[in-house]
């Protein structure tokens, strides 16, 4: 395996150092300019930020299934451009991800793909169809070890079969990722129900349907002594239920996607399908306060819920279009731009919630451990002064449902390593060499 | 009743030339009376109706009509015709607000309508009036009284009475000033090489 | 004037008194020998329906005619079934016809808007109807025959108080009105029970009532809208009996309405329901005459956004 050594970069923004990769690990740390470079591939990372790779806790890779939205392979390539290690692939597939069997082949994918870890995430219930509970057992012990559950998509609306899950995963410390959404408060909901949405005619989606799931949900995993993590957290009094349940002690996580931190439902007023998305834009007072909530922790983690379309599915009117925004790739550039470059959130602080705290939620041994000799190289290298314009084109994904395209966004990732091996350089995809242990 | 503004009409300027008026008021109200008796006198008999061609045909139809009457003795209809929505360079610029049209009372059909207008010049606003009045009945004769007639047909178009005969240049422009539309009676030649049509 | 036309806040107060007095003039064909004129002659407008509308799409079918307009039929079934086929895909097939105008009627709101700013096109867009959204002819035709019983066919409706009564909260006519209304210098106001009234209305430029009673006094028009059975089965009220008899216009509430007050409803009706038989068979019901009055006012906007080179220009319109 090729040795790497990263002149001068700066972990978590701190001071800078050389950081050599070799066998798969972080060999060595030292002071900047005086590492061993021979036989090393030398990258210059003068001025750049290097972090702990980032751990997405949801994405959607579509295979099997929807492979002509995306496929595990262009997904993983995706997010290795956007400086993921690591990824949770959503059980919302066709066959659903709710037995081993439909797992392990995912998990199976990614390895073959080789660009990221892909961590298949396995459905709550049978089918998604909130009746009763899927194989979590199997699907634990499974060759993946899955240990993130969620119906995503779909709520787990039935409060008696919530509780069931939230007790069970104990058993092998899962936790259930609740995608929050009344589903009698939003039939047929098509965006923030708001002044807006009435004044374009589009029915609402009140944010009361989010904010009564996660209530509940964080009573009952009180009440059964369970963790919970609420998927895509977007209103202002999610938050405040969020923050509160906390103070209370009960095991609650959180999590928020780039474009609630960045964009608002008034993206809506020109009825274009690619600012359609579950849970919806919503409004300003929301983003503040996601944003201040992501700052001070009460959010843990950022999580892109990358949701690719082919154009068939967004080049219709709004009501017709399918929910959902890509993401991976963006994401970084995002954070940086609503959080780092506001003064929200320093470096450590994106390397926590965009690495440490989603690989601790998810029980990843060997992603979000901290830059230091010995541990598993599975890094990424930031240029934070470049800006670009986001182009729709260039994309690792199969699809072209990016909410960003034509806006300038800061920061780049140079490279990304996983395991030791570089995925990315110099801002490029490296094609890996086989299965990968 | 509100103003209409003449969209695509004639540019209100002061020309930088020197206007000359050709026609003062006393000539105006002559040439009407003149025009009256040559009325009565040619269609002896008929059920005359005058329809005055928007917009400042239909001030002058109405004054004829007046003078008519006295020499009638009789009330002489007075119809208004818009011709926007016959002209023949329509598509050629933005869509232009119409104005009102009104049939004489009693109709047109069988009648004799004399179309009155204040300039004649290539002669399309004419052709356009003819196409309208076939769309409002069958008049027997239709017959043109012009204010001006200041030459340069393009169609086979010619009036049966003529206020007064103006030849001009193609960079001259006819200005037609009437009390009821513009507060005051004038005829004015003016001329301005950028040349503004009728 | 704007090229397209898919919301009534497309246009400016001088552009609708505008739209008005050209329906006031084109009006008048109606009584001629020969009810048309060339004025669009050669050009092809197609109406490109997704939902049933028979009455809307006769109008329009109607108003090109009159211009010599040839008018393509085009009931396009896209249903949610078959969704993704439907809106850019039909499109493209009419510029491969050269449609100079598309008047699209469509269950998703905002799919006219859609289509005018898309690229997909080039014709000129008229909103016939989108989803919950708007609906601006029909604002203009009731615009129209406002002016025409209560302003004498002139000007604006400066002054004017309109109450709309029953399911704002789904209804693109009372969208448009509320625009349309206020642009003209009237004053709207929406009575309904809190269900059928939309989240944020308070904002709307519009005064709100939950009772009508107390409003009919007060103003020169009451506009009834439809209410659906289905909305019965949603909840937004429990029963068809109570929704009328609190806000159904009956002849004890008639009676409560200025002399000179006129009763407007943009059709189909629910006789019994929003409205009893013999008040919209009374005299000072203009329903029937609002149908005539849509083809006038559906000619005024053809020959306005079609007929010259483009929309009429002024200082004043966008």
């Amino acid at each position: 395996m090729t040795t790497y050594v990263l002149q001068r970069v700066r972990p978590l923004g701190d001071a800078e150092v050389d950081v050599t990769i070799a066998g798969g690990q972080i060999a060595s740390i030292d002071a900047p300019g005086t590492a061993n470079t021979a036989g090393a591939t030398v990258i210059d990372g003068t001025d750049c930020i290097l972090l702990p790779g980032f751990v997405d806790l949801h994405t959607h890779l579509r295979e099997p299934g929807r492979e002509e939205a995306e496929t595990v392979r262009t997904g993983s390539m995706a997010a290795a451009l956007g400086g993921f290690t690591a990824v949770h692939a959503m059980a919302n597939t066709d066959p659903v991800a709710d037995t081993a069997g439909v797992v392990e082949q995912v998990w199976r994918l990614g390895r073959e793909a080789g660009y990221v870890d892909v961590v298949p995430v396995g459905a709550v219930t049978v089918g998604l169809k909130g009746e009763r509970l899927a194989e979590l057992g199997a699907m634990a012990d499974s060759a993946p070890r899955v240990r993130v559950f969620s119906d995503d998509g779909i709520c787990v609306s039935d409060a008696l079969l919530m509780r069931r899950a939230l007790e069970y995963v104990k058993a092998f410390d899962g936790v259930i990722s609740q995608h929050a959404q009344e589903p009698r408060l939003t039939e047929q909901a098509q965006m923030n129900e708001s002044e807006l949405s009435g004044v374009l005619g589009l029915k609402g989606w009140p944010a009361v349907a989010e904010e009564s799931i996660i209530s509940r949900d964080v009573l009952l995993a009180e009440h059964v002594g369970s963790r919970v993590h609420i998927a895509h957290v977007s209103t202002a009094g999610s938050v405040d239920i969020v923050r509160t349940a906390k103070a209370r002690g009960i095991q609650v996580t959180a999590e928020v996607t780039p474009h609630h931190l960045a964009l608002t439902e008034t993206e809506a007023v020109g009825y274009n399908p690619v600012f359609k998305v579950n849970p919806p834009l919503r409004g300003e007072l929301d983003r503040e306060a996601v944003r201040a909530a992501l700052a001070d922790g009460t959010i843990d983690c950022v999580a892109t819920d990358h949701a690719p379309h082919p154009s068939e599915a967004k080049e219709v009117e709004w009501q017709s279009a399918a929910f959902g925004m890509t993401g991976l790739e963006t994401a970084l550039s995002v954070v940086v731009d609503t959080m780092v470059n506001t003064g929200l959130l320093d470096w450590a602080g994106v390397a926590d919630r965009m690495s440490y705290a989603p690989a601790r939620i998810a029980r990843l041994a060997d992603h979000g451990r901290p830059i230091e000799v010995g541990e598993p190289a599975n890094l990424v290298l930031v240029d934070p002064r470049s800006t670009r314009v986001v182009e729709a084109t260039d994309t690792a994904s199969r699809s072209r449902n990016n909410p960003f395209v034509g806006r300038q966004l800061p920061a780049s990732v140079l490279a990304t390593f996983l395991r030791g091996r570089a995925t990315v350089l110099n801002g490029e995809l490296v094609a890996p060499r086989g299965d990968k242990a | 009743m509100s103003e209409r503004p003449e969209i695509g009409g004639p540019v209100e300027s002061e020309a930088p030339f020197a206007a000359r008026t050709v026609m003062s008021a006393d000539d105006i109200r002559r040439a009407l009376s003149r025009i009256a008796h040559e009325i009565d006198e040619r269609t002896k008999g008929a059920d005359v109706v005058l329809v005055g061609i928007a917009t400042r045909g239909v001030p002058l139809a109405t004054r004829l009509a007046a003078k008519l009457g006295e020499v009638q003795g009789r009330t002489v209809p007075v119809g208004e015709l818009d011709i926007t929505l016959h002209r023949d360079d329509l598509r050629l610029k933005p869509a232009r607000p119409l104005l009102p049209t009104r049939l004489p009372e009693g109709g047109i059909d069988g009648t004799t309508v004399v179309l009155v207008d204040d300039v004649l010049f290539s002669g399309r606003t004419v052709r356009a009036a003819l196409d309208a009045l076939s769309e409002l009945g069958r008049p027997q004769v239709v017959q043109l009284a012009v204010l001006v007639d200041r030459g340069h047909r393009e169609l086979p178009i010619r009036a049966d009475y003529v206020g007064k005969n103006l030849p001009t240049s193609l960079r001259e422009s006819v200005r037609v000033r009437l009390a009821e539309v513009d507060g005051t009676d004038s005829v004015t030649l003016s001329g301005d090489p950028a040349g503004v049509g009728e | 004037m704007k090229r397209h036309l898919v919301s009534a806040g497309d246009l400016t107060h001088d552009d609708a008194v505008l739209v008005l007095d050209t329906a006031v003039q084109l009006a008048a064909i109606a009584d001629r020998p020969v009810k048309k004129l060339p004025t669009l002659r050669g050009r092809t407008v197609v109406n490109l329906f997704f939902e049933d509308s028979t009455r809307t799409r006769i109008s329009f079918e109607a108003a090109a005619k009159r211009l010599s307009a040839d008018v393509i039929n085009f009931a396009a079934k896209g249903s949610s079934v078959s969704k993704g086929e439907s809106l850019k895909d039909t499109a493209m097939t009419l510029e491969a016809m050269g449609a100079d105008a598309v008047v699209l009627r469509h269950h998703a709101s905002g799919a006219p808007y859609q289509l005018a700013n898309s690229g997909w096109i080039s014709s000129v867009v008229i909103n016939a109807g989108d989803g919950t959204h708007e609906h601006p002819t029909q604002a203009l035709l009731d615009a129209f025959t406002m002016r025409r019983h209560l302003k004498n066919d002139t000007g604006d409706l400066s002054g004017l108080r309109v109450a709309i009564v029953g399911d704002v909260l789904h209804s693109r006519v009372a969208r448009s009105n509320v625009l349309l209304l206020n642009t003209l210098g009237a004053t709207p106001v929406l009575v309904a029970p809190p269900t059928l009234l939309p989240v944020g209305v308070e904002s709307w430029p519009a005064e709100i009532s939950y009772d009508l009673d107390s409003v009919l006094p007060t103003v020169d028009v009451v506009m009834m809208l439809r209410v659906q059975q289905e909305r019965m089965q949603a909840a937004f009220f429990p029963s068809s009996a109570e929704y009328s008899r609190r806000y159904g216009l009956d002849r004890r509430r008639f009676e409560l309405l200025p002399d000179h007050a006129i009763v407007m409803h943009p059709g189909p009706m629910n006789r019994g329901v929003e409205i009893t038989a013999d008040v919209a068979d009374c005299d000072r019901s203009v329903i029937v005459e609002q149908v005539a009055n849509g083809v006038a006012a559906r000619m005024a906007v053809l020959y306005l956004l079609l007929g010259g080179s483009q929309p009429p220009t002024s200082e004043e319109s966008a």
